[in-house]
């Protein structure tokens, strides 16, 4: 299992990555895929679709659950991943370079409010117990 | 192998006593079609190996201990069968007038009675042609009571996250959106997550009591005063009320409507092997938006209630009275065991979950719960082997098949991780038992001794590991000539 440093993370297993052009990609961890196992389905996000920090926003299926993606900023969805919806394996196989969707967040200010990698990492130690 | 594949052109398998029933001569031509169906040309002796054989492979209750967490696979006497197949129940055509089936009616209207006395509800439809349609009609009435008193602003059902996924699934249905409600470290509905959940946009909630994760919610009489005290409805999800039966009721928790599974408490056959039956229940409040048909008058003679008789009824969920050979398999168990027989079934369910659970405690095995008492069934949590050896949950499971036994719910509720959701009903042996603790006792050797051995089992069964994620997202149901 990997917690990239230069990501943000969310208590709720998103990670986060701010783009040079002001949105932020949004995917799921690695700790986060290992627990889910083998991802059957995603549904992403509707393009153009409003979302205020910690609504659900999609959901992912596994041979074993289903869990819900949520918005870890406010703001605009501005893309989503189509190739997930043919190929949900890759966010087992590589999730720090499967992102989801894009965000062009309202309120920047938010992004700091996210965990840093080794905040994540002692959420992830807390939930293994 | 399909019967398609075994069949070869030409090789017909005619009826082997005459028919009495004249070939139909008057169907005008237009109706008539071009080619013969495409059926399966096959000896009636090969059809007989193939289905055979075909039911040789499967793991049922009536070949194997099948401890299926969540959804009560318990024996199915015969003698409700037997009755049921009855030529004069089999014989009646649905649609025949009230009259000429007086006694199928009274039989229904029975049945009716027995479970208002034991779910504690002021009226039963059994029309749901299962759980997950029982589901819908409770909670569709819930809508309809709202509606009726103009109080459309209710928009969300609560549902703890130990819930059945058909519980969100049904609210959603009935147009509601979903809101989650914790659960404590004991395994109860957390109360002020709850306190704090409730409002005018509260229709109701979902609860399933004892509830999904094996125990009894302590406090369902101060969850049901927070609910109700906002305006919302309570919803009982009868999965789990093998563990209570006759013992306490629903309807004295405060709940205002029930579904209830006959394939699971009351001993129908189960899935696959169905159809199923979910009578819902309810509470004074919602007995006038009950589903049609419902069965009265004892004393005028017994007819199907229809919409004259029931104006706010949310309507209709089945043709006719429902999947009647199921209703008439639960009337008959249920008057075999008359209401001391009830209590001795709650008694034993929670005996055996009881005793399994100590035993597998002893065995060396993690409870989720460890300070709870059991109800009908329990959840082990397999995180410390897993983390040990790497061996799952799943693993185990797959190995349990190798050892004789149907494998527990894995993964469910998915609040505990790497668990089995173990119920054993009434119906087993304490012989039963002890063979399949024995059991995880090896599996959980070989675990430790040659993990690969688990990993990849089963080893014996007709089929092996199964791709489940191409199961999963290439669904292919329906076989077509290619």
């Amino acid at each position: 299992m990997t917690t990239p440093d230069h990501l943000k993370y969310t208590e709720t297993h998103e990670w986060v990555k701010r783009e040079t052009d002001g949105t932020v990609s949004v995917g799921i961890s690695s700790y986060a895929q290992e627990m889910l196992g083998d991802i059957v389905f995603v549904e992403n996000p509707a393009v153009g679709r409003k979302v205020v920090k910690g609504e659900e926003c999609g959901v992912i299926e596994s041979v074993k659950a289903a869990a819900d993606l949520y918005a870890p900023v406010s703001g605009e969805i501005v893309a989503a991943n189509d190739e997930l919806r043919d190929a949900p394996e890759k966010l087992n196989h590589d999730p720090y370079a499967a992102w989801m969707f894009r965000i062009k967040p309202s309120d920047p200010g938010e992004l700091d409010g996210l965990l840093d990698a080794a905040a994540y990492r002692n959420v992830v130690e807390k939930d293994k117990k | 192998m399909l019967i398609f594949e075994l069949s070869r052109p030409g090789r017909v398998n005619r009826s082997q006593a005459p028919g009495d029933a004249p070939e139909p001569r008057d169907i005008p031509q237009r109706f008539l079609r071009a080619r013969p169906p495409l059926l399966p040309e096959a000896s009636e002796l090969d059809v007989v190996r193939h289905y055979t054989s075909l039911s040789q492979r499967n793991f049922s209750i009536d070949t194997h201990f099948y401890p299926l967490g969540s959804c009560t696979m318990k024996y199915n006497p015969r003698a409700c069968n037997a009755l049921a197949l009855l030529p004069q129940f089999l014989a009646r055509h649905p649609g025949a007038p009230d009259d000429t089936g007086q006694g199928f009616l009274a039989c229904l209207f029975e049945l009716q009675e027995m479970l208002k006395e034991v779910t504690g509800m002021a009226a039963v439809s059994l029309a749901p042609m299962a759980g997950a349609q029982g589901e819908f009609a409770g909670v569709a009435m819930i809508r309809a009571y709202h509606d009726a008193h103009g109080d459309t602003e209710r928009s969300e059902i609560l549902v703890p996250d130990a819930a059945h996924g058909t519980n969100p699934a049904t609210a959603v249905m009935c147009g509601y959106g979903v809101r989650e409600i914790p659960t404590d470290g004991d395994g109860n509905v957390d109360l002020p997550a709850l306190k704090r959940a409730v409002g005018a946009h509260t229709a109701g909630l979902m609860l399933t009591n004892p509830s999904t994760l094996g125990v009894f919610e302590h406090s369902i009489l101060d969850i049901g005063k927070v609910v109700h005290d906002a305006g919302g409805l309570l919803y009982y999800d009868g999965a789990n009320l093998n563990a209570i039966l006759a013992k306490v009721r629903p309807g004295d928790m405060g709940f205002d409507a029930i579904h209830i599974n006959l394939h699971k408490t009351f001993s129908t056959p189960h899935g696959g092997g169905g159809p199923g039956a979910g009578p819902v229940g309810a509470g004074a409040r919602l007995a006038p938006f009950l589903p049609l048909p419902i069965v009265c008058g004892r004393d005028e003679g017994y007819r199907l209630q229809d919409e004259r008789d029931l104006p706010l009824s949310i309507g209709r969920l089945a043709a006719h009275a429902g999947n009647a050979g199921v209703l008439l398999r639960a009337y008959v168990y249920m008057r075999l065991l008359g209401a001391e027989g009830m209590r001795r079934v709650a008694d034993f369910a929670t005996l055996n979950a009881n005793y399994l659970l100590a035993e597998l405690v002893k065995a060396g095995f993690d409870a989720a719960f460890p300070q709870r008492r059991a109800s009908h069934e329990f959840i082990l949590t397999l995180k410390r082997l897993k983390d040990e050896t790497g061996v799952t949950a799943a693993d185990v499971a797959k190995r349990l098949l190798d050892k004789g036994f149907h494998a527990p719910t894995v993964y469910f509720p998915q609040l505990v991780p790497e668990c089995l959701l173990i119920e054993p009903t009434e119906t087993e042996s304490k012989q039963t038992l002890d063979a399949f603790v024995a059991a995880l006792r090896e599996v959980a050797a070989e675990a430790r001794a040659s993990p690969d051995l688990v990993k990849s089992a089963p080893h014996t069964t007709p089929v092996r590991r199964l791709d489940e994620v191409r199961a999963a997202r290439e669904l292919d149901l329906t076989w077509k000539s290619v």
